[in-house]
């Protein structure tokens, strides 16, 4: 069931296309930033509050990277694997990451708090490495400045 | 037309038309996927390349998509120019690198079109060493299989499913190279046309999963040229047997009738032929007799007594008239029940006198307003319904025509439209699959929905009877006035004649198009037979005027009440019964006679557009089934021919049923037309272990086909394909070497004869008989039929994947105080039933549905009131 | 008119990447380009005529004239309604990161843009597409977007004039082929972001089938200046041919990787050398794609190349989004173009067989290559597939983008890929 918040939410952006399924995305993600993910349940309901079939909603859903269609941890970890951040040194950094979190890119970690995913390029090339938790970006990484972004977030 | 240089030869082409259609009609070998004649151009796959160039200087040119490319005059293109072949192959090679090769072991393997298109381009050598992607496939049902490693991401099935069948539940998931086709969960296709998946999908991702239960690659199938018997409309099929079982329905394109898709219904019910519950041989009082003891003792009967004969709306012309002949005319009886009779009598008077003409189902798609009255149109006339999808397109359409977007363009098309429809208006007793796309439906009792119409047909001509005012009805009346092409369907479903004539006063009215449904595949053929009314038959024999009774391919229990059919059967002295399946008839009759299907007879149904259409016998059984009319032949008949030109001369105004098709006689370059494949392997080795020596195949007396793979090679006319094949075109794509354009009539014309048209001279004067307005009663119910594309019709509920999605019976009701599920004692004039309610909440108050032809509902006589009550 | 504006873009912009708000975009003279527009009678020809002058090209990195493309639009009493202007700020090439200073730091320069480029073509409904990970600009824009409600540079009657026009922020479900113009509108529609057919052309068909224009951020922040400053003004604003300024960028092993609005023209070796203050020490210059991932790679004979629209190309390249990505000695080409082709890959959006099928190939041909697993012949495949990514070979312009960086990396470092068949590893690992 969607909440009325959602509900709410949703209606909100609605208003804005002139037609009612054209705001599935933003629907999705408004019940992702309240669930943290697109469960089948959600998807079934969104569909049903939109009038459209679930298989349309999750063949836009599976289309786009932004949407979670499997459970993620508490916070959602963004490490850009683009061109600029590649070269200087991307690969380092995820593999800090993953030592730190004992978990590979994809994975959350046994204890929900993170999940790790894979970023295109996040426009922020000039203060390469750069990554994103939650709503956070964070650039210039080195292992030092990781570990002390990870501190922030429980 | 259009001058288009292709290598520096000159064609015409259809201006209005891209280029890869030009080419393909010309002719010309040019390799595509995502294109498809009925759904356009996309230009995904890439795969139709050719160089354009500017004109007769420019000699290094440009690629371009030919799909993609207008075939406007003065166009220079080369196929043959290397860089594009190259191109070409390379497009090929990308499809191919995730592809499992796995063709041994593939349905799809032999038919085709991604291996035709490979051998085409010339790719025959991987280069990629990666590991291929793997999916997770789909049980998609009893109907469709799901073998998505096999796909190439062309999108011709979600184009197919959901923007041409309206499929809600198919679509693409994901992107790159990983794209998934499919449904969000496992589960049954809810399409009623899933089954084109089969036909538009140019791998073996969607298969056919009745097939695969008894596999047989395509050229070791035993083909003939069919009409599908699962409802009025006559589709027009090829059936493929093999080894005595008949394993599965192509679509026989049809330019007028079917195009290029069938229903579900029609594809998958063909599993009937092939039940346990054949009747195989002769039976005499329930012991298996010999034919020769058959025939002796039906002759004996025949001899001794009176017979009576009753005929059947889903038995061939032929078997029908050869009944009618052995009995004589006066004691031939309509197999249909006496409403029945009345209601396409009036149809066919209707069509008869015009002015309004019937329209082909290919004529539907092009018209532009559509009314609907009474009829559940996706589950009685099933292709129809498609045909209707597209008609809602027509007015929208003219939008895209302004900005001169090609119509070809679909996607260009579809964004300009976007999800606009044009009018279609749906008056029905209760909610129908079509509601979706309707502008507006209503929602009544048989009598209220006539009275629409009536008000419609006054609203557009004054001098149409009166009936003041009724909601939508000037609404109705203004779209059709307004379009250019307006269609009104009616038929007998709601068992209705106000209904008919309402309809009939609205084509009048306003000169549109009268489109009938028919119930059966042969309904029409029989009514214009003429019989005396089956009530008659019950009474000749309670009268004591008749001691045998004859009765062909009807199994009278869906007819008549079931008392009143018991006492019939009691009060014959000798019963004969012609069936294909073991039924209550069969068990209660002396002699049960082996009456051949579709698949083992040859025979003439007429459609409901009118339309005389010849199936013929893919193959010959080994027991003793063979068609009725032979088992009730006359001394002086050889052969089909025979039948027909007999029937000519009784029945003058079925002789032109004998056009129908060629006649047995026809040769092409003094040669039969082969019913199976050149390539049809082992024939021979089939049967090595018993004898080498190769059996001479059988004759066949009664139509221009050979039981064989030698023949004339190349494309007999239309109503003689047993199957799509051309030197390179092994899939059933080889339907593009068949027409004489691509997407239009077939070379030759297309089969078929129409054997009603409107006589202008004798004008038809309005119909006056409104009804008043539906009153419910206090404590009953009004029963009206409900349809069901699975399950309403006889025969194919004994195909075993159609009868896992068939109803069962039941009542369906608006909630009131009854519960989903809840057992209840249904009574009405002609029994009582006790059945399980389902709350409908789109039926109307005071109005309750029965699915039709649902044994033991389906005899009972409806429209009829009610009551229901509570089992406590 | 003020005399000296040399960075109009950027400059209201504060150090501390503050927001400029309402009151401080007004104080700086804000907003007065709507008012000429709407209120001092300018007509929607007059403000596509202004432009056309201006000689304003698309900053999404195609460099298509941007009154041209307004000019398509049919205006007047008949035509179809409403009319849609849509700000592409999907900024997702890598290596490009100039919209997002645009739209976090002064996202009234942007909506006043849109106001005057949808005056220009009547446009009744705006949209600005973001990306979904550009979080802060949206907080910004959705405060700046109220703002210019409240003051009435929005919504019904702009500033009591006949002209209205309402903005709405919608964020993206994440994909590159949401920048890709039509993709863009598809995903507006909330479907899967695939290209459309043209023709027709947005334009003339666009978003839920309405004649639509679509244009970057940096595009329609230039408009505002243009009305203020006159076409002559910015036209002078290039220093060749094409006019206006331009954020150039740069990133990679520089000394000082950054952004700067700079006049169109100047040179590749000025931004690389001057504003970007060279190669970090210890490192040397190998190339770089001048604007963002799908240009083609140069080298240091070019650098004296003025970057505009058509000095690039007759080095063979494109100026893209005029950010550029420097290679150095110390990073493997192999494995950047291997980088690359992952993004092309992975974002390709499975509609054509050239792309969806070839670029994935690609990808695993370069990622074995790094691991040294390349084989004699994969150099073959690896042209052959880029030529599969040629003008008209496929549908949209993603994998056409992708032959641009692949084609030339094979040319300009071919030595390194042969090293890495014939020495079976990365020799920079
Ligand atoms: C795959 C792909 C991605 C693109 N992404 C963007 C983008 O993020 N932002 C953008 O402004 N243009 C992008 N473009 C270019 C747009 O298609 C379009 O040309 C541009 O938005 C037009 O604006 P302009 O005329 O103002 O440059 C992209 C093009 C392609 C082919
Ligand atoms: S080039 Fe083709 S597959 Fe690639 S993104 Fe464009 S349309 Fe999609
Ligand atoms: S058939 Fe032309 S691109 Fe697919």
């Amino acid at each position: 069931m969607l909440s009325p918040e959602e509900i709410s939410e949703i209606e909100a952006e609605a208003a804005h296309y002139p037609r009612r399924d054209a705001v599935c995305i933003d629907a999705m993600r408004i019940v992702q930033r309240h669930r943290g993910w697109v469960s089948d349940e959600s998807l079934h309901d969104i569909a049903a509050h939109l009038g459209m079939s679930v298989t349309d909603l999750d063949s836009v859903a599976t289309f786009y990277n932004l949407i979670f269609r499997r459970p993620v941890g508490r916070h959602v970890i963004m490490i850009c694997d683009s061109v600029s951040c590649w070269m200087m040194g991307y690969d380092r950094m995820r593999e800090h990451l993953g030592m730190r979190l004992g978990i590979g890119l994809g994975d959350t970690t046994s204890d929900n708090r993170f999940t790790l995913l894979p970023i295109v390029c996040l426009g922020c090339c000039d203060r390469a490495p750069a990554m994103m938790v939650d709503d956070d970006l964070h650039s210039g990484l080195d292992p030092q400045k990781i570990d002390r972004a990870l501190e922030t977030y429980t | 037309m259009a001058t288009v240089y292709v290598d520096g030869q000159s064609y015409q082409m259809n201006a209005d038309e891209n280029l890869l259609h030009g080419c393909l009609s010309a002719g010309l070998n040019l390799p595509y996927f995502c294109w498809h004649p009925a759904l356009g151009s996309v230009g995904a796959c890439r795969q139709c390349a050719v160089t354009q160039f500017k004109d007769e200087h420019d000699t290094h040119g440009k690629l371009v998509m030919a799909c993609m490319t207008p075939a406007a005059e003065g166009t220079r293109i080369a196929i043959q120019d290397p860089e594009t072949v190259a191109f070409r192959a390379a497009i090929i090679e990308g499809l191919m690198l995730n592809h499992p090769h796995d063709c041994p072991v593939c349905d799809e393997g032999g038919e085709c079109h991604l291996q035709d298109m490979t051998v085409m381009t010339g790719h025959d050598y991987r280069r990629y060493e990666f590991d291929k992607r793997t999916f997770h496939n789909q049980n998609l049902g009893p109907l469709v299989n799901h073998e998505m490693n096999r796909c190439i991401q062309c999108y011709r099935c979600v184009r197919y499913y959901r923007d041409y069948a309206g499929g809600r539940d198919l679509n693409a998931f994901a992107l790159r190279n990983t794209v998934f086709f499919g449904r969000q969960a496992d589960g049954v296709l809810e399409n009623e046309f899933s089954g084109n998946l089969v036909e538009v999908c140019p791998t073996g991702v969607f298969t056919d999963k009745t097939l695969k239960r008894h596999y047989t690659r395509k050229w070791d199938q035993q083909f003939a040229p069919s009409i599908c018997g699962q409802c009025g409309l006559g589709c027009n099929t090829d059936v493929g047997e093999h080894a005595g079982t008949v394993r599965r329905i192509l679509n026989r394109y049809n330019h007028d009738v079917n195009g290029y898709f069938l229903c579900d219904r029609g594809r998958f019910g063909y599993e009937f032929t092939n039940s346990p519950h054949r009747i195989r041989e002769p039976l005499l009082k329930g012991q298996m007799v010999s034919a020769d003891k058959a025939r002796r003792h039906l002759r004996d009967l025949l001899a001794s007594g009176t017979a009576i004969g009753i005929g059947s709306p889903r038995a061939s012309l032929e078997s029908n008239f050869a009944l009618r002949t052995l009995v004589g005319p006066n004691r031939f009886y309509s197999g249909m029940s006496d409403t029945d009779a009345k209601l396409v009598a009036l149809m066919i008077d209707v069509l008869r006198h015009g002015p309004m003409r019937t329209p082909t189902l290919h004529e539907v798609e092009a018209c532009d307003a559509v009314l609907v009255l009474g009829e559940d149109v996706t589950n009685v006339a099933p292709r129809l319904a498609l045909a209707l999808r597209q008609s809602v397109r027509q007015q929208p359409i003219e939008i895209a025509k302004t900005l001169k977007i090609p119509l070809w363009m679909d996607h260009g098309v579809r964004d300009a439209i976007q999800d606009k429809k044009g009018p279609l208006y749906i008056a029905t007793p209760y909610a129908t699959r079509l509601d979706e796309i309707a502008t507006a439906t209503f929602h009544a009792a048989p009598d209220d929905i006539a009275r629409l119409g009536f008000a419609v047909a006054h609203a557009l001509d004054p001098q149409a009877p009166s009936l003041g005012d009724v909601p939508l009805a000037s609404e109705i009346a203004r779209a059709l006035k307004h379009a250019k092409k307006p269609l009104v369907i009616a038929g007998p479903s709601c068992y209705s004649e106000a209904i008919i004539q309402a309809a009939a006063n609205v084509a009048m009215a306003v000169g549109a198009q009268l489109m009938v449904t028919a119930p059966e595949c042969n309904t029409m053929g029989t009514s214009l037979m003429g019989a005396n009314p089956l009530s008659a038959a019950f009474q000749a024999v309670k009268d004591g005027n008749a001691d045998t009774l004859i009765i062909l391919e009807n199994d009278l229990y869906r007819r008549a009440p079931r008392a009143d059919v018991d006492a019939l059967l009691n009060a014959t002295a000798h019963v004969i019964v012609l069936d294909h399946l073991v039924n209550s008839m069969s068990g209660k009759a002396e002699l049960v006679l082996p009456a051949g299907t579709f698949a083992e007879s040859d025979g003439t149904y007429i459609s409901s557009e009118g339309r005389a259409q010849r199936f013929f016998q893919v193959f010959v059984p080994s027991s003793d089934i063979q068609a009725s009319w032979r088992w009730l032949t006359q001394p002086s008949w050889h052969s089909l021919d025979d039948v027909l030109a007999a029937m000519a001369t009784a029945l003058p105004q079925l002789a032109r049923a004998r056009e129908a098709a060629p006649s047995a006689t026809f040769r092409m370059a003094g040669a039969k037309v082969p019913r199976s494949s050149h390539r049809a392997s082992g024939r021979t080795a089939v049967l090595a272990n018993i004898n080498v020596s190769e059996p001479k195949p059988p004759d066949d007396p009664d139509s221009p086909l050979s039981f064989s793979m030698e023949g004339a090679s190349n494309h007999p006319p239309g109503a003689l394909i047993p199957f799509m094949w051309s030197p390179g075109w092994n899939s059933i794509q080889a339907t593009n070497t068949y027409q004489k354009e691509i997407g239009g009539p077939l070379r030759g014309g297309d089969p078929g004869v129409r054997m009603v048209e409107p006589s202008p001279s004798n004008g038809q004067s309005y119909f006056s008989g409104i009804p008043s307005v539906f009153e419910p009663r206090e404590g009953e119910w009004l029963l009206v039929p409900m349809y069901y594309i699975f399950g309403s019709d006889e025969l194919s509920c004994s195909a075993p994947g159609i009868a896992e999605l068939a109803t069962t019976p039941h009542v369906a009701v608006n909630a009131g105080d009854l519960m989903d599920g809840e057992e209840v004692e249904v009574r009405c004039a002609d029994g009582m039933f006790r059945l399980p309610v389902r709350i409908r909440t789109d039926l109307p108050r005071g109005m309750a549905g029965l699915p039709a032809g649902v044994l033991p509902l389906a005899g009972c006589g409806l429209p009829a009131w009610s009551t229901i009550v509570r089992i406590t | 008119m003020t005399p000296l504006i040399e960075k109009p873009l950027t400059k209201n912009m504060r150090p501390d990447g503050s927001v400029v708000d309402r009151k401080a975009y007004e104080q700086a003279g804000g907003y007065q380009a709507v008012r000429k527009v709407v209120q001092h009678g300018m007509t929607s020809n007059a403000v596509t005529d202004a432009v056309k002058d201006a000689n304003l090209r698309g900053r999404g990195g195609a460099g298509f004239p941007t009154a041209k493309k307004w000019s398509f639009v049919p205006l007047g009493k008949d035509a179809p309604s409403p009319t849609y202007l849509i700000c592409n700020a999907d900024e997702m090439e890598p290596g490009t990161f100039k919209d997002r200073l645009l739209l976090e730091r002064d996202p009234h320069q942007l909506i006043e843009g849109m106001i005057i480029s949808g005056f220009a073509i009547e446009a009744d409904v705006a949209y600005i597409f973001l990306r979904g990970e550009y979080v802060l600009a949206a907080e910004r824009l959705l405060r700046a977007i109220a703002e210019a409600y409240d003051a009435h540079y929005l919504g019904k009657n702009i500033l009591g004039s006949d002209y209205s026009l309402e903005l709405h922020l919608h964020l993206s479900g994440g994909r590159y082929m949401c920048g890709e113009e039509t993709g863009l509108l598809n995903a507006l529609e909330g479907k899967r972001a695939n290209p459309r057919s043209k023709p027709p052309f947005p334009p003339v068909v666009g978003l839920f089938g309405k004649p639509t224009v679509v244009n970057n951020v940096e595009t329609l922040c230039c408009v505002p200046h243009i009305i203020n400053h006159g076409a002559a003004w910015f036209r002078a604003l290039g220093r060749t041919q094409d006019a206006g300024t331009k954020l150039f960028g740069a990133s990679g092993k520089v000394k000082r990787p950054g952004l700067w609005e700079l006049p169109m023209g100047t040179t590749i070796r000025e931004i690389l050398e001057e504003h970007a203050g060279g190669m970090r020490d210890g490192v040397t210059f190998r190339g770089l794609l001048p604007g963002g991932a799908s240009t083609d790679f140069v080298t240091k004979e070019h650098l004296d190349t003025p970057m505009d629209y058509s000095a690039m190309a007759t080095i063979g390249s494109r100026m893209g989004t005029g950010t550029m990505i420097v290679l150095d000695d110390q990073t493997c080409p192999v494995g950047m173009t291997w980088n690359l082709m992952h993004f092309f890959a992975q974002e390709s959006c499975g509609w054509c067989t050239p792309c969806w099928s070839g670029l994935g190939w690609v990808e695993r041909i370069l990622k074995s290559m790094e691991e040294g697993q390349g084989k004699p012949g994969d150099l073959d495949k690896l042209t052959s597939q880029a030529n599969m990514w040629g003008p008209g070979a496929t549908f949209c312009a993603l994998a056409p983008g992708a032959a641009e960086p692949l084609h030339s990396a094979l040319k300009c470092f071919r030595d390194d890929f042969e090293r890495h068949i014939r020495e079976k590893r990365c020799p920079w690992r």
